[in-house]
């Protein structure tokens, strides 16, 4: 594509064209290129405090942050939350889709419980979760207790509490993947399967074979979307366990939080910053080069 | 996927019968077993919001035991909303919405339109360049955009919290991708009548891509009204604080406040979306679905 097809001239077009992007572009530059850049930057001076300004320091934050065994927790939640978020929301999604795809009784309303964590606020459900994993009388004591169990401090716990903060998240997240799922379960010709049953297919060889593997685009982009989730979602960390107890709910983004705005360091958080931001320039640079190519089969 | 499907679908065509269709309709026992999963699952998912709704109507004493006979009550909706300022949070998230929602919209127009039909050099790293807000949202870059809103004198305001959100990359590939369907003899010919660029966007690319924004504003509209990391970093008093950042605040202050009024605060900071939702339940999600495909 070179000149302008409506024959208006090439540099005409250009100038509408930049004019156009302009209004974006600036707030994208200032919200979102900008701070990547700025935030290697800063990660390289000490925190400005009153008269002491800015002060070069080179690498010592990275330094600290190796000997910083806050930081390692987190990362390692982080990992941890990563792995327990991402696929079992994406095995729950397709199930979800396959369900309310297929004839259903009352697929409708499934669809609508399936949705609802999707379009209330994480803050908001956090509340009430927090109420089911209150020890002694919350709803999971309660149930332990018909079955004689005692009962298990959930969210106070160093052992159970990162799992019941991925045990919500996976609540949140598994109703929103499953609507591309949907999406994309409606596109594909129901001949396709059909062709296989009248093959002799059974009905989980068909699921293999057929629509699992038209699923993959789709399931590559939940993949992404989950990834970056589990790096991005903290909300329900302040109402949960504010990272606790002993940090064991720490995730990279609340402890940036926790760095940056309850001990003001900003230096230190933007140090922190650039792991996040390698983490997930890894993510995108993995979609680009690898899964892009293992998917896209002829 | 389109080759190989539309090659099966032609073998496949003279002898389809109408077989049971889709991919989970085989045999009675397998149904039934389908069925049951399918509702335990969607119970399990909607019991935090019947368990938040049989706690917000009934007195407090009931919120740790079901019973039946319970009377009902409207006492802690009036509680919450005597304890804080929710009709003041409700303002604040209302404008908050709309703000970013009318920046989105202009922005994202004008720069996909750019994207989709005009050629310049440097449009495709321009592009490039867009995407990356894909990847690396706003929320992640808090403590840098935080300096930035700072430098400006913003803090505390309801730009602070709108200004980051308002070039939305989503958007902008979103309605490139819907323009890009449009024919552009549909543009010659406005052209020919008259219509300069603004003019052939707004008469003929806007209206013809209706539904792409209604799906996209439903998206922003409820991923901005639950927004909360970001408000909670830039606003400090109730007069921007938008309800996120309330519910968390009034929840947080556990002394006094018994669970029935938390989740019936709980509930008010929801309702708006949940009766949206519940009234348009089929458009919300076919619009997330068409926000999804492309």
């Amino acid at each position: 594509m070179t000149a302008h097809p409506l024959g208006n001239g090439g540099r005409l077009a250009a100038i509408h064209g930049w004019l156009l992007l302009l209004p974006a572009a600036v707030l994208l530059a200032a919200f979102t290129h900008y701070p990547a850049v700025a935030t290697f930057w800063h990660s390289l001076f000490t925190t400005p405090r009153g008269n002491r300004p800015a002060r070069f320091i080179g690498a010592d934050h990275y330094r600290d942050l190796l000997a910083d065994p806050i930081f390692w927790t987190a990362l390692q939640n982080n990992l941890v939350f990563a792995a327990g978020t991402i696929l079992p929301s994406i095995a729950l999604a397709m199930a979800m889709a396959l369900w309310v795809n297929a004839r259903i009784a009352g697929r409708g309303l499934l669809r609508l419980a399936y949705f609802t964590p999707t379009v209330l606020p994480m803050i908001a459900v956090a509340n009430i979760w927090l109420f089911f994993y209150t020890p002694d009388y919350g709803l999971f004591d309660q149930l332990r207790g018909l079955f004689g169990l005692p009962a298990v401090n959930w969210l106070g716990s160093g052992d159970t509490a990162l799992g019941a903060v991925i045990v919500v998240t996976v609540w949140k997240e598994a109703g929103f993947f499953m609507i591309f799922y949907l999406a994309a379960l409606q596109q594909i010709p129901p001949e396709l399967g059909e062709a296989a049953q009248l093959e002799g297919a059974s009905r989980w060889q068909r699921f293999w074979r057929v629509t699992f593997p038209l699923l993959m685009p789709t399931t590559l982009f939940v993949l992404i979307n989950a990834t970056i989730n589990a790096f991005r979602l903290v909300d329900h960390l302040f109402v949960l366990t504010r990272g606790g107890p002993d940090n064991a709910t720490s995730l990279l983004l609340y402890y940036i939080y926790e760095v940056g705005f309850k001990f003001w360091d900003q230096g230190y958080a933007a140090a922190l910053t650039m792991v996040l931001l390698s983490l997930l320039a890894t993510v995108a640079l993995l979609k680009f080069f690898w899964l892009e190519r293992k998917v896209h089969y002829q | 996927m389109s080759e190989s499907a539309q090659l099966t679908r032609a073998l496949v065509r003279p002898i389809a019968s109408p077989a049971p269709s889709g991919l989970l309709a085989d045999g009675r026992i397998d149904r039934m077993l389908n069925t049951t999963g399918a509702w335990a699952l969607g119970l399990l998912w909607l019991a935090p919001l019947l368990y938040a709704v049989w706690t917000a109507f009934h007195p407090g004493a009931y919120s740790t035991r079901f019973d039946l006979l319970a009377p009902l009550t409207l006492e802690n909706f009036r509680a919450a909303w005597a304890a804080a300022p929710f009709p003041r949070y409700f303002l604040n998230t209302s404008i908050l919405v709309a703000t970013i929602l009318a920046g989105q919209l202009v922005l994202g127009t004008l720069a996909a339109y750019a994207f989709a039909r005009f050629s310049f050099p440097g449009r495709d790293i321009a592009f490039a360049l867009v995407l990356i807000q894909l990847m690396i949202m706003p929320d992640v870059l808090v403590v840098e955009n935080y300096r930035s809103i700072h430098a400006l004198g913003l803090v505390d305001t309801i730009p602070a919290m709108a200004l980051p959100y308002m070039a939305s990359a989503f958007g902008i590939f979103l309605l490139r991708q819907t323009f890009k369907t449009i024919p552009r003899e549909l543009e010659e010919a406005a052209r020919i009548e008259g219509c300069g660029t603004l003019g052939i966007l707004w008469r003929v690319y806007v209206p013809l891509a209706k539904p792409t924004y209604l799906a996209y504003a439903l998206v922003s509209m409820s991923h901005h009204w639950n927004n909360f990391l970001w408000p909670l970093i830039v606003t400090n008093t109730v007069e921007t604080r938008p309800l996120t950042v309330g519910l968390a605040v009034f929840a947080g202050t556990d002394q006094g406040i018994d669970w029935a009024i938390i989740t019936a605060a709980t509930l008010l900071a929801s309702s708006p979306l949940l009766i949206a939702f519940l009234l348009f339940q089929r458009q919300f999600v076919q619009s997330f679905l068409r926000a999804g495909i492309r």
